[in-house]
């Protein structure tokens, strides 16, 4: 089975880019991070845009770079499809023709035909004579997913798939995108910023953080037990500060940084770590009032904003350390939250996960 | 509101005064005599042979320029490496370089008594007085134009999607033929109707490089030289049909350029 790994060591900015992936075949891996953290240069290095300092790409029994006996083989030798974040279509061609670029050696007709079918799969038949430029995001985003897989390549590699669109199309868009990676045989190495992204389209998601792939999982995995305060709070969890103990049955207590406050965990832990909260784990309930069980948790907070996203409120809150919670309007109501009211946060225990710091 | 009403009667006073100077001796050599009077002076002997022999030799430098100084451009725009803008600079100096400087430069070159002389002798070419001499003046002198042109263009191009053709298969040369030459098309064509006017125009190298032989080297700038002195109205009809070829050469290359079906943008 063809299986796409990258291995690359190479000077990046002010740190060091020090990868190690492998995708399987029909798998998608996501590697998600900030800007900077050497996403895309991992995609180039596998296309072969880009000679790391020390290397390797395979692809199934095809060795595309190995630094060490000498071999790199160009982009246009390398079999993989690569849609570019601003998906690169060229702007001197029509839709059809971008899509029959990659196809050489085959008469003219049959490339036509050949580029007119994949476009119709992507629901662009009518845009096959089109300019890119007059072409909505969604479909130079398709045009560009087709074009890549023109050449049946032999490994998919997306670059922010979705950020050149606007949040109205980006649902639909994303949606029809994971469809295709399913259908798609192919390893697919796809990078981004966006953790809610990593987890639509990635069966395992890899958390990058300056040039290292500091976690590897599923998205649920990594939103369940991140391993570290910078994964936690890159799947959108709260992450507090603090100093943990072992504490009665069987949980432990941690003494939060710059706050007279413990919280409990069902975790366990010790010394220095990071407690992660999802936003919408958290209640908030008028301050001074009692606490409604045991593994309960609770902390005195203020809140500094309000903001009504939809049907539910985000709410910005300082308690000694900043938190987010996410509540229901009518969970809120008799709360009256306004910058500066003082109110209680409560989540459970068993919702408090524990991670490095 | 008065005042900025002032300044704006100032701009539009300056672009008068600027499209009148600038148009009316073009204007002049039109009317200054009648086109029927132009038209039977051009009949004379060696006017008709004059204008051929430019279009003729502007036509082959231009291929020249194109074919050599299109990949050079390219190498210019997209690569870095040492010496580069050493190579930029020595690539413009002709652009400041008098034409009869560059004249004297080329028979210094390539004349009989220059460096390379000896060279050319040996292989049989011979440059100065023949109508091949002013092809080497005209590409010596509308060259950089294109060159310069065609480098901004290139290095304009997105390089995504120079790479982008990579991935897709096309190797550096198909990349250069099929996405670099179109998505730069625009620039290469303003740069080819500057070198190509340039090379219409040419007098001083050629002159003195490769002199003024009716048939070989007068090329039609040359002949309305010839020209002046006795006859004014030729000088005048020569004058006019250079002025139209030049004006057509500008036209069409703006309309190109501006032509979505070669790969312009009308907007811009």
């Amino acid at each position: 089975m063809a299986l796409l790994r990258v291995e690359a060591h190479t000077r990046l900015g002010d740190f060091d880019l020090a990868l190690d992936v492998e995708v399987g075949a029909g798998a998608c891996l996501a590697l998600a991070g900030p800007s900077g953290a050497g996403k895309t240069t991992t995609l180039r290095v596998a296309a072969g845009l880009i000679r790391p300092d020390r290397g390797n790409v395979t692809c199934g029994d095809e060795v595309w770079l190995d630094t060490e006996r000498g071999v790199n083989l160009p982009p246009e030798r390398r079999r993989c499809g690569y849609v570019f974040q601003d998906y690169a279509l060229f702007g001197h061609l029509r839709a059809w023709q971008n899509v029959a670029y990659p196809l050489r050696g085959i008469p003219r007709a049959q490339r036509r035909r050949t580029a007119h079918e994949l476009l119709e799969r992507f629901g662009l038949a009518s845009r096959a004579d089109a300019h890119p430029r007059t072409l909505s995001g969604g479909e130079r985003q398709r045009v560009a997913l087709a074009r890549a897989l023109a050449r049946e390549p032999r490994a998919l590699l997306l670059d922010e798939p979705l950020s050149a669109l606007d949040t109205r199309t980006r649902t639909s868009a994303g949606r029809e995108l994971a469809a295709i990676l399913r259908e798609a045989a192919v390893p697919t190495l796809l990078v981004t910023h966006d953790f809610a992204e990593a987890a639509l389209f990635g069966d395992e998601v890899g958390v990058i953080d300056g040039g290292r792939v500091v976690q590897r999982g599923t998205p649920s995995e990594l939103a369940m037990a991140p391993a570290s305060a910078f994964v936690a709070d890159f799947t959108g969890a709260v992450v507090l500060i603090g100093e943990a103990r072992p504490g009665p049955d069987g949980l432990t207590v941690v003494n939060l940084d710059a706050a007279e406050a413990t919280v409990l965990s069902t975790d366990q832990g010790h010394g220095r770590v990071a407690v992660s909260v999802f936003p919408w784990e958290i209640a908030l309930l008028p301050a001074g009032s009692d606490p409604v069980g045991s593994a309960q948790n609770r902390l005195a907070a203020e809140v500094v904003s309000v903001t009504v996203v939809g049907n539910r409120v985000r709410v910005g809150l300082d308690a000694g350390q900043p938190i987010t919670a996410e509540v229901t309007q009518a969970g809120v109501e008799g709360l009256a939250l306004a910058p500066g009211v003082k109110v209680a946060a409560s989540w459970k225990a068993a919702a408090t996960r524990l991670a490095e710091a | 509101m008065s005042g900025s009403r002032g300044f704006r009667a100032l701009l539009v006073a300056a672009l008068g005064a600027v499209l009148v100077f600038l148009t009316v001796p073009i204007v002049g050599v039109f009317v200054n005599v009648p086109p029927g009077e132009l038209l039977a002076s051009l009949a004379q002997e060696g006017a008709l042979e004059a204008l051929l022999l430019s279009l003729q030799t502007t036509a082959l430098a231009l291929v020249i320029i194109l074919v050599v100084g299109t990949p050079a451009a390219y190498l210019l725009a997209t690569r870095s490496f040492r010496g580069r803008s050493v190579a930029v600079t020595l690539v413009e100096l002709p652009l400041v370089l008098p034409p009869a400087v560059a004249g004297i430069a080329l028979l210094a070159a390539l004349g009989p008594e220059g460096i390379l002389g000896g060279l050319l002798i040996d292989a049989g070419v011979q440059l100065v007085f023949q109508t091949a001499g002013v092809v080497v003046a005209l590409v010596f002198v509308a060259s950089p134009f294109y060159i310069r042109q065609a480098q901004a263009a290139f290095a304009s191009i997105d390089p995504t999607l120079l790479a982008a053709s990579r991935t897709l298969g096309a190797g550096e040369g198909r990349t250069f033929l099929a996405v670099a030459i179109p998505t730069a098309r625009a620039g290469l064509l303003s740069g080819m109707a500057l070198a190509w006017g340039r090379a219409l125009g040419e007098f001083g190298a050629t002159l003195i490089f490769a002199g003024s032989f009716q048939g070989i080297t007068q090329t039609a700038p040359l002949a309305i030289l010839a020209r002046f002195g006795i006859d004014f109205t030729g000088a005048l009809a020569l004058s006019a049909v250079l002025v139209a070829l030049s004006a057509t050469i500008l036209l069409s290359v703006k309309l190109l350029a501006g032509s979505p079906a070669f790969g312009g943008v009308a907007a811009r």
